[in-house]
Parts: structure tokens; C-alpha cells; sequence
């Protein structure tokens, strides 16, 4: 029986919080590099979200949502898709555009305000973040639904959290999935907090994989801090997208039970809403030391891979700040470039006429600070 | 054979311009609630099914964002989504996939992504439909940056908007005047073409004053313009095309009369007769004889049907509007 196919309640996990295998797990068949690889990708995100919170703190960056304690989720997730799959990231999803081949730089750029840092290169299956809550979710319906009419095999992954689910679009988007068997796989990062309200107060179901069945499909929730339960679950629901067995639908919906760490963003202070306990609680769980002590006790790290590794980290994350602070500040014509295909008359004017002042003011007395 | 031309009414041409393109392109669908089998509740998209079958017309789920957002997905995807929205006064579970994803899916992706769709609507007032069917909220959808607005008000230029509007690598919102679905039939080529977007028709030519109008009001407009020739020679412009607006043929035929006056059964208050007017203070104040009249609907919910005449524009109240004008 395949790993999605349980009751909803019954949580897939591999790894226990020490990262030593549970009896019976189900180990998902990945190679030492591979492994190595997501450990280090999830340091990577750590170190790079440690360091965005800094710079944001610094001023040197605007509001950013950090997504310490969800590596696990969105490494080992985005390790599960094949090259031609589509990515439809929520705004959190750091982790899974690193893995995807979407450059810090680049992530950076997008909080720091760069028009630029929302272009996603054309190698790369990543759709544009979604900042509104759920909206994405149709759009990888109807993506995945294209590419099905078209004969193709991609699967198509969704990322959002566990307040998306309240929204009108998780469930318009599930119910299409449902109806037109779209290869889409939900993935919900269930962090516990939609900024300050609790996932109780997002529904008074016992799961959220669970509202799965009203689609018609299956719904299965994962300890989303054990990224080698994620990987496996992920990578089943990414198969069954291309290929479902008889009387199966090709959609899943996967509840990743997890903790931000961190704030929404760094706008809010989520001491206010939530108990120091209970963060410690959840830091039991961490799925970098998890994947970290699995690893050391199969004598695939060690502290020098692991010093080499953290080398690596440091550098490349000092090297994407330091060019995307070096980035200079984009021209005016790029608010103006993408609106429409063909630049409109009444733009056109209204582009001159913010050239006109930038000539006669200058840029010193436009510009605050 | 087939015939060259055909006598149609404006739904038949919307029909016919789907069938059109749908022939001619096949990443061309059409989806909606009851655009299958059905044919359309107004039978928009009458046959389209027998012919193209279940998965180029979609009878889909009844969920107005689901349809919208689902196209979205479909359109950055490469396809051509036409989804429907069966009256424009149930448009606004959609109007989030509207204008925070359609209208910036251009921009926010820097050009990578793109949403090449036309959301059709009936919208409008006068045929005896029940609360929500009547309403013309097009300012909203002009004020959304990234959108186009379509509104035809002939068979000929119905087929030939659409057509443009399909073929257009940005999101056209396109508003079909129910009212004057199946008002009178005009001659149709069978084959393609294209009405450009973005370009007026002045249908009336005249030399007293300028009246801006689109869809549905266009008929009681000329109405209204006949009934004062000999007395008042009125020109009528016709817009077509509501974002982005034809400002040169506004300005163009407003510098030759000097008065003007805007038609539009959506409400006053942020109507698209304030644009029209601040284009023409910003444009052409010099040439302003009077001050502009709007003959539009009132600032209140769309009434239930036994008073819906009182709410539209009909043709005297526009006759008296354009009097207000020109003997100011």
C-alpha cells in the first residue's frame, strides 16, 4: 500500500526527534549525496533566514517572512519533484526556490523591493510568490489541469499554510482538482499559526488532511519537521499525479504538521500571541539536527564535513547580500515596463512625466534617505 | 458552403466569434457554469460542445473564483481561457483572482508569466432579471491597472472585439450589453476579423456636442440624437473600448464641438464619466463651452425590476441632458 493511502490521523513519519529511524518506517531510498545535499540546503535556508531577519532589523531589508523550523518541509518537498514539475510557492517557500534553482540573490532583491527580484528565469518551474492568501492554489489547479490537456506528465506542487485552508479558494481549488483530476499536489504547511490565530481557530476539524475526502481524494498528514517522512510522502503523491492506479484521482492533499520558529514576519512579535513553552517544545523537533545526528549515526557526516559544510553556508550567504545590496537602485521605466504587452498611451505619458520631474527635481530631492 | 455573411444579433456574433477562434486556435477554451451542454444560459455558447467536446467547453464547478483562478493557472500555462461569468453582478467572488492576479501576473512575474484571458460577462439592466443580474460596475475593473475593458454594442463590432480580445496577450474583461443581446441582427462575416481595442467609433457624426457612450446606453443615445436633429446636431461616440481609453478620439471630437455629455447606466459617483470629463478638463479645457453633463444611473443599488426604468438612461432623459448642455 502506498504511503498516502491511511486515514488521515495517522501521522507518516520516519524519523524520531533524536533522528534515529522508528521501527517499521518506511525509509524512503535516497543516496548519501542526496542526503548530504538536503542537509546542507537546509542549513542554507536556516543560515539565509537567520540573516534576512538581521538585515531586516538593520533596515538594510523590508518586511520579510521568515521560515525557520519549515526546512524540513520545503527541502525535502521540493527534493520529491522532477525537473519539468511546477513549483506554486505562497510567499515563504525560500527553501523550495533554493532547491528549485531560484538564486538567494534574487529572493533577496524581491524583499529588498527590486521590481526585479519577482522575475523567476525561464529554466526554472517556479510560478511567482502569491501574497494573498490561497489564490495560487487555482492557478496550480488550472496550470496542472493545461498540462494534462496537453498530454504532458508534470506534476504540479502548492504550497500554502494552515490558514489558507479557511479560504474560499482552498476549497474552489481542491473541488476543481477534484472534479477535472488535475496532477496537483497540496501542500500544506501546517505551522500552527496563521500570524496570531491558531490552527483551532482555522477549523474545528481534528486534521486538516482530513477535509481531503470531501474532494474525493486522499488526504495525508506527515511530521513535517522529518524531512525523510516529507520526501517520501511527497515524492508518493508526486507518482500518483502522473500515474494514479486504477480508480485512483491524481490529486493529493499533504498536511505537513510543523513550527515557524520565528514570527509571521518581521512585522509582528509573536510573543504576544504565544508561549515561550511552547516554542521550546516544537524546538525539540528541529529538522536540521533530526536529519543532522540520522546522518552522523550512518557515518555519512562527520564534524568535518560538517565544519566544511557550515564554511560553504557562511560564504554563500555573505555573497548573496552582498550582491544584492550592491544591486543599485532600479530605474522608474521598470514600474511602467510589464503592466501590459504594448506600453499604453496614458502610461507612456505618465512615464514621461516621471522623467520630467526626476529632470527638474533631481533624484536627491525625489528620493527619501 | 458556407455562407459569407449572416444577419446576426449580438449574441449570435459572440457566439460565432468563439466559434471563430476556437476553430482556428485550438488552445482556445471556454469555461463556466452551464457554457456546456447547456449552450449558455443566454446561449452564448450554443453547439460549442457537440462540436469541440467536454474539454474545450468546460461545464465547470459553481465557483466564480474557481473558474477565474483556474483560468489564470491554464492562461500562464499557455492555453487561452475564456471562462464566463454568467451575470456581471456575480463577478465579484472573482474579483480577487481579478485584479490581484490576472491584471499583475505580467508585472509581478517581470513579463515571464502573462495571462492571456478574456472573462466574458453580460452586464447591464432593462430585461426584468432578479436582484444581482443588472449591475454595470465596469469602473472598477477600468481602475485595475493591467486589464483590458470591452464593452461592444453592435453584432459586427462584437464578433470583431472578441476576436481581438482573444488574441490579446493581456486579460481583457469583456461586457456584454444583455440588454441588447438580441435587440436587432446586423450583417456578420462569416470569417474572422478583428475590431482593434483601444479605438472609439464615432456613430453619429455631428457638430453641437460630443456624447461619450458605450454598450447598451449607444441605442438610446442615438435615439436621443435623432429625436433633436434639426435642432441640435449631436455627434456620438461610441468607446468600444473602456481601459485603455480611447483618449485621442475623446479629445478629437470634444475640440470640435466644444460640449459634451456622458451616458453610462452605472452609478455617477466614480463612474467612468468623472475620467471622461477630468480627460477633457486636462486636455481640452480651452474649447469648453459648458460644463459636461452626466446622464447616468443613480448612486444606489440596482433596483429590483418595477423601477429599473426610472434607474437606466433612456432617450429623454439623454435628450434633456444634452439640452442642459448646450443652452447652458
Amino acid at each position: 500500500m502506498s504511503t498516502i493511502q491511511r486515514d488521515p490521523r495517522d501521522r507518516v513519519q520516519v524519523l524520531d526527534e533524536a533522528g534515529r529511524v522508528l521501527e517499521d518506517a518506511d525509509v524512503p531510498d535516497l543516496s548519501e549525496a542526496k542526503l548530504v545535499e538536503m542537509y546542507e540546503q537546509m542549513r542554507l535556508a536556516r543560515r539565509f533566514d537567520e540573516r534576512a531577519v538581521s538585515l531586516q532589523r538593520q533596515g538594510r531589508m523590508g518586511t520579510f517572512p521568515p521560515l525557520s523550523g519549515q526546512e524540513g518541509s520545503q527541502i525535502a518537498s521540493a527534493h520529491a519533484l522532477e525537473e519539468d514539475d511546477w513549483v506554486f510557492p505562497s510567499y515563504r517557500e525560500h527553501g523550495v526556490g533554493l532547491v528549485r534553482g531560484l538564486s538567494l540573490e534574487r529572493t533577496l532583491l524581491y524583499w529588498m523591493g527590486h521590481e526585479q527580484g519577482s522575475y523567476v528565469p525561464e529554466d526554472v518551474n517556479v510560478f511567482s510568490v502569491a501574497v494573498p492568501i490561497a489564490t495560487q492554489i487555482p492557478h496550480a489547479v488550472g496550470a496542472a489541469w493545461a498540462s494534462r490537456l496537453r498530454g504532458e506528465r508534470n506534476a504540479f506542487l502548492c504550497y500554502f499554510g494552515d490558514g489558507a485552508t479557511s479560504e474560499g479558494d482552498f476549497h474552489e481549488g481542491l473541488n476543481f482538482a477534484g472534479v477535472f483530476d488535475t496532477p496537483t499536489v497540496f501542500f500544506c504547511n501546517n505551522n500552527q499559526w496563521a500570524i496570531s490565530v491558531p490552527r483551532e481557530r482555522q477549523t474545528a476539524s481534528a486534521t486538516l488532511a482530513q477535509k481531503a475526502s470531501a474532494y474525493g481524494f486522499e488526504g495525508v498528514q506527515v511530521d513535517g519537521m522529518d524531512p525523510l517522512a516529507v520526501y517520501k510522502v511527497t515524492r508518493d503523491a508526486v507518482e500518483k499525479a502522473r500515474d494514479p492506479g486504477a480508480g485512483e484521482l491524481r490529486p493529493t492533499l499533504i498536511e505537513a504538521v510543523q513550527y515557524r520558529f520565528g514570527a509571521h514576519t518581521t512585522a509582528d512579535d509573536p510573543s504576544v500571541y504565544r508561549d515561550a513553552d511552547e516554542v521550546e517544545r516544537w524546538k525539540q523537533k528541529d529538522p536540521i539536527p533530526r536529519l543532522e545526528n540520522y546522518l552522523r549515526r550512518r557515518d555519512v557526516l562527520d564534524d568535518g564535513r560538517v565544519d566544511a559544510i557550515e564554511d560553504r553556508i557562511e560564504d554563500r550567504v555573505a555573497e548573496a547580500i552582498e550582491t544584492a545590496e550592491a544591486s543599485t537602485r532600479p530605474e522608474p521605466d521598470e514600474i511602467f515596463a510589464h503592466v501590459y504587452e504594448g506600453m499604453p498611451k496614458r502610461l507612456r505619458r505618465q512615464l514621461e512625466y516621471v522623467e520630467s520631474i526626476r529632470d527638474r527635481h533631481g533624484d536627491d530631492a525625489l528620493l527619501e534617505g | 458552403m458556407a455562407a459569407e455573411s449572416e444577419q446576426l444579433t449580438l449574441v449570435q456574433a459572440v457566439r460565432d466569434g468563439l466559434h471563430t477562434e476556437m476553430e482556428r486556435d485550438e488552445d482556445v477554451v471556454v469555461m463556466g457554469e452551464d457554457v456546456g451542454k447547456n449552450g449558455g444560459v443566454f446561449r452564448a455558447t450554443e453547439d460549442l460542445y457537440e462540436e469541440f467536446g467536454e474539454n474545450r467547453v468546460i461545464d465547470t464547478p459553481l465557483a466564480e473564483s474557481g473558474i477565474v483562478g483556474t483560468a489564470i493557472g491554464m492562461a500562464a500555462y499557455g492555453m487561452r481561457p475564456i471562462p464566463e461569468i454568467q451575470f456581471m453582478g456575480f463577478i465579484y467572488p472573482a474579483f480577487d483572482q481579478i485584479v490581484s492576479h490576472a491584471a499583475r501576473l505580467r508585472t509581478r512575474s517581470r513579463g515571464r508569466f502573462t495571462c492571456p484571458m478574456v472573462v466574458r460577462a453580460p452586464y447591464g439592466g432593462g430585461i426584468r432579471a432578479p436582484e444581482h443580474h443588472s449591475e454595470s460596475t465596469e469602473a472598477m475593473f477600468v481602475h485595475q491597472p493591467g486589464l483590458k475593458v470591452v464593452v461592444p454594442s453592435t453584432p459586427y463590432d462584437t464578433k470583431g472585439l472578441l476576436t481581438s480580445a482573444i488574441r490579446d496577450p493581456d486579460p481583457v474583461i469583456f461586457l456584454e450589453p444583455k440588454l441588447i443581446y438580441r435587440a436587432f441582427r446586423e450583417e456578420v462575416p462569416a470569417d474572422s476579423y478583428e475590431v482593434p481595442l483601444g479605438e472609439a467609433a464615432v456613430r453619429r457624426e455631428g457638430t453641437d456636442i460630443s456624447v461619450y457612450t458605450w454598450g447598451a446606453m449607444t441605442r438610446p443615445t442615438l435615439e436621443a440624437a435623432e429625436n433633436l436633429a434639426g435642432e441640435i446636431d449631436v455627434e456620438v461616440v461610441d468607446l468600444r473600448t473602456l481601459s485603455p481609453l480611447p483618449e485621442g478620439a475623446i479629445v478629437d471630437s470634444f475640440e470640435k464641438t466644444g460640449r459634451a455629455a456622458v451616458v453610462h447606466e452605472a452609478p455617477k459617483t466614480g463612474g467612468l464619466g468623472a475620467e471622461i470629463i477630468a480627460t477633457l478638463q486636462e486636455e481640452s479645457l480651452l474649447y469648453q463651452e459648458a460644463p459636461v453633463e452626466r446622464i447616468t444611473g443613480f448612486d444606489t443599488p440596482f433596483p429590483l425590476y418595477a423601477l429599473e426604468d426610472y434607474y437606466l438612461p433612456e432617450a429623454a432623459r439623454i435628450e434633456t441632458g444634452i439640452r442642459n448642455a448646450v443652452e447652458f
